[in-house]
């Protein structure tokens, strides 16, 4: 992170009574063992105790403790639910935590336009659960969806397990407000489709905190479909699964999910829910249809035909939910299950295009002979998302840092193969000193350009994301070459 | 005659833009300018034509992406989509029948710089949604890539949305990659026949949030149903249309569903895919709308819901014809009047009836007003204000398209 500046430090006492002068009462927080709270986010290997703790409760707060920062030179962390696998709220030593907890009412459910509007620090599953009575769910849903804030998914773009078909939270959202570090207040999008102008909705989602804080958003409902079914499928190979995949898709077949799973998920899964997962297969394979009913049902055939002659050796139809959510209960349960059989693992997130999955897990493998570590793999086959878990033992020394090395290589197999170093948990500080594995440094100029546009001190935020802070006056030099042309070659008509 | 350059890959569209650093000059780029009619006019010094920097360079309809230069023609792409029963899911919407032009479709690159997106918008998303990644030439003479080749992707700004749309004002692309989607092999309609509009939006809302799976719904008042090439529709009598897409048989079973859901309303008929898929091309293309070229056409965004509203108040103020797209939120507009588009009044309905919710686009404006209309709606001061410092920030010398989408950006 960045080097703390002491002269902030030193000046905290000011900043604590200008703070309570903008947010009154319990809502500036500097006593150290309650600051304990906010040290790490869900990426707990990274900690850091802020400086000072900000919670507002309005818009107005919000954007004052931002126009404060800006005009003092606070760094700020805004955070949600504090759920990042990324550390994308890690936060700093001489900076604030934003967090935007109070910001939890559901504002306006419009079933006419079939939306919602809704504070940042609503839940994901919050949302849902609104709406869910009158027919209608949220679609993105990250598993962290019971605690994850949709302020916080906006931020990383969070994605679920139904992203091919549904898309992630940017084809999701219709509007956000969010604050600037000067404490401008935008609003954009909204209940109507295509915002004039240049698409900033689509650029501030997934921005990870770097260019504005999300104060209000506007999402997309959508009618519950009338049936969902699965199948579960074993496979002697994950070749043949692969080739399952391929023909579905194929077909036309958009299912709403597609996940694999190789040998040593299944297992920790099987022996922590116990749901029948077939033992002697080296991958499954979940594909749950959804929509109307004589829709679903037709595709089901095809799909149990196709798994057929891709050669599954055990072939299982869901027939009533209970039947669909037990296919699904191992799955979801294959991160605690993975916890159960190693003292420590570290989960990975990167995305490659489909087919080379077999290759992938291949190499894999042979990593984890390489470093001695145990690596289950779970695979959101639907959208190419590779969620390998590193099996390590913290308290043995050294051992941390092997398995994050280990992830590191896999993240650039992910990239050599034409995938990208993140699919949906995010870039945060985890996976900033990657970045230039997968971008040129022009690359990542221009990404810290569009920085600059919207905060040109590099205070909110800083240190996630790029591996270097950005430097906005030298970024934004054009090196021009007197006034004549270099290029005499180019074909001029 | 402004000098017209051709580059014909990357490397020389680079040194165009270092040439244009270097002596100051500004640059319009342009596909095949099938839609330059399509916001401001550009005043530049050069034009750059990019329709030699074309061809498809990966295609993998197995991932269900591909990878194209600017310059390719829609049709190319289409025709290479559709071996592999593929397509692009936005329906690139083709305007030239509205300007009186030729039946060019266009190119990739300027479907994608306009953002604009047919009857589908409403349930697939627009370009912007299938838009995975990009490489072009910054205003720095920088060959720069942003987001990648996979569908999941969340490394670093998603630039490549906020190039969709931009009009060719941030930089100059040199290669998209988007997302394909297969095509259904069905398509129906369900027709329901002589509503008013504030019912047809009703029912259009019931449609999609019904568990049908409606993908689009549009509706056609009895002024406009006798303008469709198509003759499908019974002349005279208001259609509302809800397009059902997937697999046969089961299009038809979720239209006979729907249709005992509707069934409080008379009137129904299904159309059958060979009809409906030219409908709804006529419905996404404004078609309608192309007999008189010299007539102000708008295209208002609202919540669907204030569609009605919207048209109501228009009524009193000037004459016009229209259609829903969008399920009420997509209003076509066309003005009987060669003279006047009706800015101040259409945007002033908008701002009163549904405050920021909303935006008007001036999709045709008349020969007399092309320099002093502004197509898109002005920005609110501080959302300007972003917008210039992101123009500043990747192309500070503002060499191209100058003024393509607001004066100075």
């Amino acid at each position: 992170m960045p080097t703390p500046n002491s002269n902030l430090i030193a000046r905290r006492a000011e900043f604590v009574s200008a703070l309570r002068t903008i947010v009154p009462g319990e809502g500036v927080i500097d006593d150290t063992v309650a600051l304990a709270a906010y040290e790490c986010d869900g990426l707990t290997a990274y900690r850091q105790k802020p400086m000072i703790a900000v919670l507002p409760e309005t818009v107005d707060q919000v954007s004052e403790v931002l126009r404060y920062c800006h005009n003092v030179g606070l760094k700020v962390v805004p955070r949600g639910a504090g759920t990042s696998l990324s550390g994308g709220a890690l936060p700093l030593a001489d900076g604030i935590i934003l967090g935007l907890g109070k910001f939890n009412k559901i504002l306006d459910v419009d079933y006419e336009n079939q939306c919602a509007v809704v504070q940042p620090g609503v839940t994901n599953l919050a949302i849902t659960h609104a709406v869910t009575n009158d027919g209608f769910y949220y679609a993105p849903d990250p598993s962290s969806q019971i605690a994850c804030s949709i302020g916080g998914n906006v931020a990383e773009n969070a994605g679920g397990v139904h992203c091919l078909k549904y898309g992630t939270t940017t084809n999701n959202l219709m509007g956000v407000e969010i604050v600037l570090m000067d404490g401008t207040v935008l609003r954009l999008g909204g209940k109507s489709l295509n915002e004039p102008g240049l698409d900033l909705l689509g650029v501030i989602c997934g921005s990870e905190g770097l260019l504005g804080v999300v104060t209000e958003v506007t999402v997309r409902i959508l009618p519950v479909p009338e049936i969902r079914r699965a199948l579960l499928l074993g496979f002697n190979s994950l070749e043949s699964a692969g080739t399952c995949v391929s023909s579905i898709i194929g077909q036309g077949i958009i299912p709403a999910g597609m996940e694999i799973m190789d040998k040593l998920a299944i297992e920790a899964a099987e022996a922590f829910v116990n749901v029948g997962y077939p033992l002697d297969a080296e991958a499954i394979m979940i594909v749950e249809l959804d929509g109307s009913a004589p829709e679903v049902d037709h595709l089901i055939d095809i799909v149990h035909g196709l798994a057929k002659d891709s050669g599954a050796t055990s072939l299982r139809v869901s027939n009533n939910e209970d039947e669909r959510l037990s296919f699904w209960a191992g799955r979801k349960a294959a991160f605690p299950a993975i916890g159960r059989i190693s003292p420590d693992y570290y989960c990975i997130d990167g995305t490659i295009p489909r087919r080379t999955l077999p290759e992938v897990l291949t190499r894999i493998n042979k990593m984890s002979d390489e470093y001695n570590l145990r690596v289950a793999n779970v695979f959101h086959a639907g959208d190419g998302n590779l969620h390998p878990m590193v099996l390590y033992d913290a308290s043995i020394p050294g051992e941390l840092e092997k398995a994050e090395k280990l992830g590191s290589d896999i993240l650039t197999l992910c990239v050599d193969v034409g995938g990208v170093l993140t699919g949906e948990h995010g870039v945060g500080v985890e996976k900033r000193d990657l970045m230039e594995v997968q971008f040129s440094s022009s690359d990542i100029d221009q990404q810290q350009r569009l920085k600059c546009a919207f905060d040109d001190q590099g205070l909110l935020n800083p240190g996630k994301v790029f591996p270097k802070l950005c430097r906005c006056a030298e970024l934004g030099q054009v090196h021009v070459h007197g006034g004549k042309l270099r290029f005499p070659e180019l074909d001029r008509l | 005659m402004r000098e017209v350059w051709k580059p014909q890959n990357v490397s020389e569209l680079q040194s165009a833009i270092k040439d244009a650093l270097s002596s100051q000059i500004t640059l319009e780029l342009r596909g095949s300018g099938s839609k330059r009619r399509l916001g401001r006019k550009v005043h530049s010094n050069v034009l750059v034509d990019l329709s030699r920097i074309s061809g498809i360079t990966l295609y993998e309809p197995e991932e269900m992406i591909i990878t194209v230069r600017p310059g390719t023609p829609l049709a190319e792409i289409e025709a290479a989509l559709a071996q592999h029963n593929q397509r692009l899911a936005f329906d690139p919407p083709s305007y030239v029948a509205l300007w009186g032009a030729s039946s060019d479709h266009g190119t990739i690159g300027g479907a994608m710089m306009t953002g604009r997106a047919g009857s589908r918008r409403l349930t697939a998303g627009g370009p912007r949604d299938h838009c995975l990644g990009v490489k072009a030439v910054n205003g720095f003479g920088e060959i720069c890539a942003a987001g990648g080749r996979v569908v999941k992707n969340v490394t670093g700004f998603d630039i490549s949305k906020l190039v969709t749309g931009s009009f060719g004002t941030l930089c100059a692309v040199s290669e998209l990659t988007l997302k394909t989607h297969p095509t259904p092999n069905d398509t129906v309609t369900l027709a329901l026949l002589g509503l008013d509009d504030v019912t047809a939006v009703d029912t259009m809302r019931q449609a999609m949030s019904s568990s049908c799976q409606v993908s689009a719904a549009a509706y056609l008042p009895e002024q406009i149903t006798n303008h469709f090439a198509n003759n499908t529709l019974p002349p005279h009598i208001s259609a509302t249309l809800l397009r059902l897409d997937g697999f046969h048989p089961t299009t038809r079973a979720r239209a006979e569903t729907l249709s005992n859901q509707l069934k409080s309303i008379d009137g129904h008929q299904l159309i059958p895919c060979t009809e409906s898929r030219p409908l709804w091309m006529e419905i996404s293309n404004a078609q309608c709308f192309s007999q008189n070229i010299e007539h102000a056409l708008w295209h208002i965004s609202v919540p669907p819901k204030n569609g009605p509203e919207i048209i109501d108040h228009l009524r009193s103020m000037f004459k016009f014809d229209y259609y829903f797209d969008w399920a009420g939120g997509g209003i076509w507009v066309e003005i009987k009047n060669q003279s006047h588009d009706y800015s101040t009044e259409i945007r002033q309905t908008i701002r009163d009836l549904v405050g920021g919710d909303g935006h008007a686009t001036l999709m045709r404006t008349p020969h007399d007003l092309i320099d002093v209309a502004a197509p898109f709606q002005p920005l609110a001061p501080e959302i300007e204000a972003i917008t210039r410092r992101i123009k500043s920030q990747f192309d500070p010398m503002g060499i191209f398209n100058p003024g393509r989408m607001y004066k100075g950006i």
